[in-house]
């Protein structure tokens, strides 16, 4: 059995990556990331594998395409700034069916912002993150252990889907230090019968591409993508429901934010009011129906962000006016505490539902 | 006897380039490389943005196509993942010397063993004829109407020159397809830089002074003689970088 270690997020990020087969990794440095791609130039020479610090952000997403298309698990990090750079690469990815691990420890923004945690990037991340329509996978842990297991999870399913995958973390769950246990076996990448591995003189040659010059080809290739698009909403969403069956006001918050949340929820069931917890886990594919699913026994929703309100424009969209949706946030790179949401929610309770 | 054939690595199919334009000559180049080493088989190509973005439809080879001016990142990943791998670029002048300057620049200080086929005509031939970072002093084109004003718009790139700085780089030719005396030269530089990255020595680059009758404005023949007269007094032909000379 394996053992539990004490590790850092962004280096649990790195080592379950390698645990998953992935074997390149391209990155520039950027705060609060350092510690991904500081822990991969340690350990990708002694797996056999590849680190390469790259010139920039756009030459390192560029080169996770290149190391794509010949068929390998690859990953870059980085943090907001950085992540707008790779957008490119990123569309680029997606438009030729690529598949890739992307994480960003999410720091604030705009422009340089700030180095501290925050969520500001959830549009960024849901709403394509680059020109063009397409969909990205992305993965929000809340803890160590699952930043851990979601990377496994987002190397599988984007291999899959044949799509870019992206872990989206933060400077908090990056920085801090929590036990966790890592996979024992060592996944073996899967073969690419697609990539760009060179005929061998035995087959026709692989293209791959994002071109299409042709109006009526390109939209026929979408509408394609966006069936295999909407086969991933129905069966790869994820969220955790914590006591909310009884619960007449819901908190929506993902990753760090829902770790505060989920104290503030037990703050207020030690004062006997009916607070629960909805996690998505899966940014998109958005948990839509887990949170339609609570509009019959729920009064009220109140979305918690470190951000001035991004996912709850999903929520609302969800819950399409059958209940009110109320939103807290704190931003710029502050955390909010437990106590401060609980007071917030329990002033929503007091509000007529 | 059939003494002219299509090279095996060239797929059969006809190409989209205008007439006089230099991009037939030097894929055709390329595939005969391909053949005459026997790598088709192991080869991947990478063509990004501009006119040859469709060099994925004319090679037998895997292919990639890129986002513009990343070729040279896109060509690292792959040479990363595929140690046994030929890869090559296909690159023109806004590619490689403007927008992909800074990922040209640092393929070829790692030393990636690549090879980058780099034509230099002088002009944006796909978006319909923008000053180049090597377009010449005082050129018209469609951003300068008035002649290149080297004093706004800045000076052309010298990319052979400045590349050859640069301890990575193992070739680093400038070439010619105007005539069958530089095709055959062109074709000899371009089987030496495959044989150097074959042999791991580095980064390699075969810059191509080629013709854009299209954008320029003029015949195929007359093409040939403004090249002749404008560009390679500009940009001599010979070896900048050769690692096995001394």
């Amino acid at each position: 059995m394996s053992e539990k270690v004490l590790m850092k997020g962004n280096e649990a990020l790195a080592e379950a990556a390698i645990a998953a087969g992935c074997r390149h990794f391209f990155g520039y440095p950027i705060t609060p990331q350092t510690e991904v791609a500081a822990y991969m130039a340690k350990r990708m020479p002694k797996v056999g594998g590849t680190f390469l610090q790259a010139e920039s952000e756009i030459a390192a997403i560029n080169m996770v395409y290149g190391a794509s298309a010949a068929g390998t698990r690859v990953m870059t990090s980085s943090s907001s700034p950085g992540i707008s750079l790779k957008s490119e690469g990123i569309s680029y990815l997606a438009g030729a069916d690529l598949p890739a691990l992307i994480i960003n420890v999410q720091r604030s923004g705009p422009g340089l912002g700030g180095i501290q945690p925050s969520q500001a990037d959830y549009w960024q991340a849901t709403r394509a993150m680059g020109h063009g329509d397409f969909h990205i996978l992305v993965f929000a842990p809340s803890t160590v252990q699952e930043s851990v297991d979601l990377v496994a999870k987002a190397f599988e399913l984007g291999d899959k889907y044949r799509m870019p995958a992206m872990i989206l973390s933060d400077g908090m769950l990056g920085q801090m230090m929590e036990p966790v246990i890592l996979p024992e076996e060592q996944i073996v990448a899967p073969v690419k019968e697609w990539a760009t591995t060179g005929t061998q003189d035995k087959r026709k040659h692989n293209i791959i591409n994002s071109l299409y010059i042709q109006p009526d080809e390109l939209e026929k290739l979408l509408q394609e993508r966006y069936k295999k698009y909407a086969e991933i909403e129905k069966t790869e969403t994820l969220a955790e429901n914590y006591l909310t069956d009884d619960a007449d006001l819901i908190i929506v918050a993902y990753g760090a934010s829902a770790r505060v949340s989920r104290s503030a929820v037990n703050l207020l069931r030690a004062k006997g009011l009916k607070v629960g917890l909805l996690r998505p886990i899966t940014l998109w594919p958005f948990p839509k129906q887990e949170i339609r699913a609570c509009i019959p026994t729920v009064k009220k929703f109140l979305v918690v962000e470190m951000s001035m309100g991004q996912m709850v424009d999903d929520v609302r969209l969800a819950v399409n006016g059958e209940k009110q949706v109320e939103f807290y946030g704190r931003t710029g790179g502050m955390i909010p505490t437990p106590a401060e949401i609980a007071v917030t929610a329990e002033n929503s309770c007091k509000v007529s539902f | 006897m059939i003494v002219f054939e299509r090279p095996k690595a060239l797929c059969d199919v006809p190409m989209h380039y205008c007439p006089g334009c230099s991009h037939g000559i030097v894929h055709r180049l390329v595939a005969e490389t391909l053949d005459e080493l026997g790598v088709t088989g192991r080869t991947v190509g990478v063509a990004p943005v501009g006119c040859s973005v469709f060099a994925y439809n004319y090679f037998e080879c895997d292919m990639v196509e890129a986002a513009h001016g990343r070729a040279p990142a896109v060509a690292t990943g792959l040479r990363r993942a595929l140690p046994d791998g030929v890869i090559f670029t296909y690159q023109g002048d806004g590619d490689l010397a403007a927008i992909g300057t800074a990922e040209t620049i640092h393929a070829a200080t790692r030393g990636e063993h690549i090879t980058v086929i780099f034509i230099n005509n002088a002009i944006y031939g796909m978006t319909g004829g923008q000053m180049a970072p090597t377009s010449l002093p005082g050129q018209i084109t469609q951003t300068t109407p008035y002649g290149r004003d080297v004093k706004t718009a800045g000076n052309p790139i010298r990319v052979c020159e400045m590349l050859s700085t640069l301890d990575g780089v193992a070739l680093a030719q400038r070439v010619a397809v105007d005539c069958t005396k530089n095709i055959i030269a062109a074709k000899k530089a371009i089987k030496k830089a495959f044989e150097y990255q074959i042999e791991g020595l580095g980064y390699t680059i075969v810059e191509v002074v080629s013709t854009c009758p299209t954008n320029w404005g003029l015949s195929p023949l007359k093409s040939l003689e403004w090249l002749r007269e404008n560009m390679l007094p500009y940009y001599p032909l010979g070896v900048y970088k050769d690692i096995k000379v001394k």
